[in-house]
């Protein structure tokens, strides 16, 4: 093992240039897959007929589907259908298309745990049903997914590993090229990828529990 | 329209990554669910030192790739891809069942154990009798979940060459220069997995919730 | 139990769903390949004024992005940017997309890519999937192993031994040919396939000479053995039926040897 060697200066800013755009990737995804998710999971909870069955279908698809398989069909399948992307994008467009579809059922199942009777409530009281959606039941659905949507962040930074297959330049990626120079450097540079992905998430879920611990 | 062919001149190969997958799943299954449910009673042992090993196993695994763990088992430790694959995805899969399983534990009032305790029974037949019983119904639903994950996860063997079903897939694909059909039928492989495993979680849930 | 039957249906109509996603897809696919931007892909490039190629990232010696520079660097590279200079005027007028032996094809077929330049192998079935120019390098599949191996050529490829390979790449496919009794084992690019050699992962690894001796060059403890046991002609791919582009890239071919300019690019990257 040769961790100096290993950790050069030129090879941590490689490394780190890896991560910076796993970070990038994972934090744009997430953005969009939060708008996407959120859409999908109000139409999914407002049961709006034929809609919300589709939807379901789809979010099942994508759920029950390895997001390894994701990242390769959207890589090839996209430009079938005239999208051209880069291979950012492309990574950005199969991670958010996964990361919607588990926000939706996050989204759903929390604008599912507001009791009923607080929409019976507010409806009674002269509110139309989006102004209810707005103002009573939004707030404080949001206030409870705002943990799961942490964690899931979480698992998306990790799953940009996955991207590796279609040789997005990130973190795992750079790692490889580096430690595809020496024996010597392979168990020190996983060594340091793993703290790195560590010492963010922990962060991040440093963060989720506080919120959760506040929210108590 | 999509082209039968590719299904059913590769169907051997296709036939020998499904089994490898489902191997590969059921093993790290069985794994995943004995260390996880290790680490969880580590984690509430009344024994600090266990107490800390638990929890730094936990946070660590949970918070980096599985593939950074496959990889260190495949390049680091030298297994060979479909055991490095295995053993990673038990690894990473047993700190969510852990965690999945202290909560079910903890879900459990603490009056009753004192109670237990306080006729007499040691710690570990409170644990065994009185407390496991009643979490397990609790940790059914996301347990189900962890192995719904753990066979999707399965698809990094492709990655060290693990022979499984995204492995033979990527071989198909490259001898035949068809990406999309090959693909296509991949996915119906894995969902003919997981379609039953969401199923049958779904339906727990729903008959665990009547239960109750 | 209503509710169960309804799961059972929410299944059935999600695989039906993928059927025919996988069905429209196909379509487009079909279309996609004889549309008017294949007919005029030399044009488009020099509307755009710039050429995108598809390059190795991993190959030293001829396509490899260096970790201490972050450029990419190597033979292929040269040889784009001087074509890249016959066609649109300029050497900096390119952009370079890494691709892998299992993703270049598509990626052409896809658009993505204008060209291949990416230590690819002239073959009769490729020859079927894209247009290729004239061959631009002369490589030969070869092994390399560590050094003191027992493996002195392919002969020793016995039952029991494992061979490395990429995924995509010829020599997967021929060395299951020539060396029928020995288990291949494929990656995704050649970093990997070379770590997991080092990692004892396997006895040899093999691919194209060239890309070889890019390897030990990298790590000496690692020689090439037995000489070579194919005839891997390097050629650049275009999609299929763009005669124009591929007519343009063997005049900057020709012009390029003519001027000495390829043996310069040459004798800077391959040492023999």
């Amino acid at each position: 093992m040769d961790f100096a060697g290993a950790l050069s200066p030129d090879h941590l800013t490689f490394l780190l240039e890896g991560f910076w755009v796993t970070v990038k990737v994972a934090f744009i995804s997430i953005i969009l897959s939060f708008l996407i998710g959120g859409i999908v999971g109000i139409l999914r909870y407002a049961s709006i007929p034929v809609v919300s069955q589709v939807l379901a279908v789809l979010v099942e698809t994508i759920r029950n589907l390895p997001l390894l398989l994701i990242i390769f069909f959207t890589y090839f399948a996209l430009p079938e259908i005239g999208i051209k992307l880069d291979i950012m994008y492309a990574a950005i467009a199969a991670l958010t298309l996964f990361e919607s579809a588990m926000l939706s059922e996050i989204i759903r199942s929390g604008l599912k745990s507001i009791e009923k009777g607080q929409i019976e409530a507010a409806r009674s009281s002269g509110l139309t049903y989006v102004q209810t959606l707005n103002h009573i039941i939004l707030p404080q659905a949001l206030k409870r997914m705002v943990p799961p949507i942490v964690s899931q962040f979480i698992s998306l930074l990790k799953d940009t590993s996955l991207a590796v297959i279609i040789a997005l330049p990130d973190l795992m990626h750079n790692a490889q090229i580096v430690y595809a120079q020496k024996d010597a450097y392979i168990i020190p540079i996983i060594f340091t990828v793993a703290l790195m992905y560590f010492i963010v998430n922990y962060c991040l879920s440093l963060i989720a529990r506080r919120l959760e611990i506040k929210q108590a | 329209m999509l082209d039968f062919t590719i299904l059913t001149e590769n169907f051997d190969i296709y036939l020998e990554g499904y089994k490898t997958t489902i191997i590969a799943s059921l093993i790290a299954l069985v794994a995943s669910f004995l260390l996880g449910t290790l680490i969880a009673v580590f984690r509430i042992a009344p024994f600090k030192p266990l107490n800390w090993l638990g929890t730094v196993y936990v946070e660590f695994i949970r918070n980096i790739p599985l593939l950074v763990i496959v990889f260190f088992f495949f390049f680091g430790l030298r297994f060979s891809g479909p055991v490095a694959g295995a053993t990673g995805l038990t690894i990473y899969t047993a700190a969510f069942i852990a965690e999945a399983i202290r909560a079910g534990i903890l879900s459990v009032p603490k009056g009753q154990m004192e109670a237990a305790r306080s006729s007499g029974l040691t710690y570990g037949q409170t644990m065994r009798l009185i407390i496991l019983p009643q979490a397990i119904k609790i940790v059914i639903p996301p347990l189900g979940n962890q192995f719904i994950n753990l066979v999707k996860n399965s698809s990094i063997l492709g990655v060290v060459a693990g022979l499984d079903l995204m492995y033979h897939a990527d071989l198909i694909s490259s001898r035949t220069y068809v990406t999309f059909d090959v693909y296509i039928f991949v996915a119906l492989f894995y969902l003919s997995l997981t379609i039953p495993l969401s199923l049958g979680v779904g339906y727990m849930e729903k008959r665990l919730a009547k239960s109750n | 139990m209503l509710k169960k039957k309804s799961f059972f249906k929410l299944a059935l109509v999600s695989m039906v769903a993928v059927l025919i996603l996988a069905a429209c897809g196909s379509k487009e696919e079909k279309t996609s390949g004889s549309g008017e931007e294949s007919k005029n892909a030399l044009e488009q490039i020099k509307d755009r004024d710039k050429i995108i190629i598809g390059v190795k990232h991993d190959t030293r010696l001829f396509g490899l992005k260096n970790p201490s520079t972050g450029e990419v660097e190597g033979f292929d590279i040269d040889i784009a940017r001087q074509l890249a200079k016959e066609i649109v005027g300029d050497e900096n007028k390119i952009e370079f997309k890494e691709v892998t032996s299992k993703t270049r094809i598509p990626l052409l077929n896809n658009g993505d890519i204008d060209a291949i330049v990416a230590t690819m192998t002239i073959t009769e079935e490729r020859k079927k999937e894209v247009d290729f120019t004239d061959v631009y390098f002369e490589a030969g599949q070869s092994l390399l192993v560590k050094k003191g191996s027992k493996i002195k050529s392919i002969e020793d490829l016995k039952k029991g031994t494992k061979v490395l390979a990429v995924k995509g790449s010829t020599s997967a496919i021929n060395i299951r040919e020539k060396a029928p009794e020995a288990t291949v084992l494929e990656f995704e690019n050649y970093a990997e396939a070379f770590t997991a050699l080092k990692s004892k992962q396997g006895d040899a690894l093999t691919t194209d000479d060239a890309i070889l001796y890019g390897m030990a060059d990298e790590d000496p403890s690692y020689e090439l053995v037995g000489g070579t046991f194919t005839e891997e002609p390097y050629g650049i791919a275009v999609k299929k039926g763009n005669t124009e582009l591929v007519d343009a890239l063997n005049d900057g071919l020709k012009k390029l040897r003519d001027s000495g300019k390829y043996d310069e690019i040459h004798d800077k990257w391959i040492k023999e």
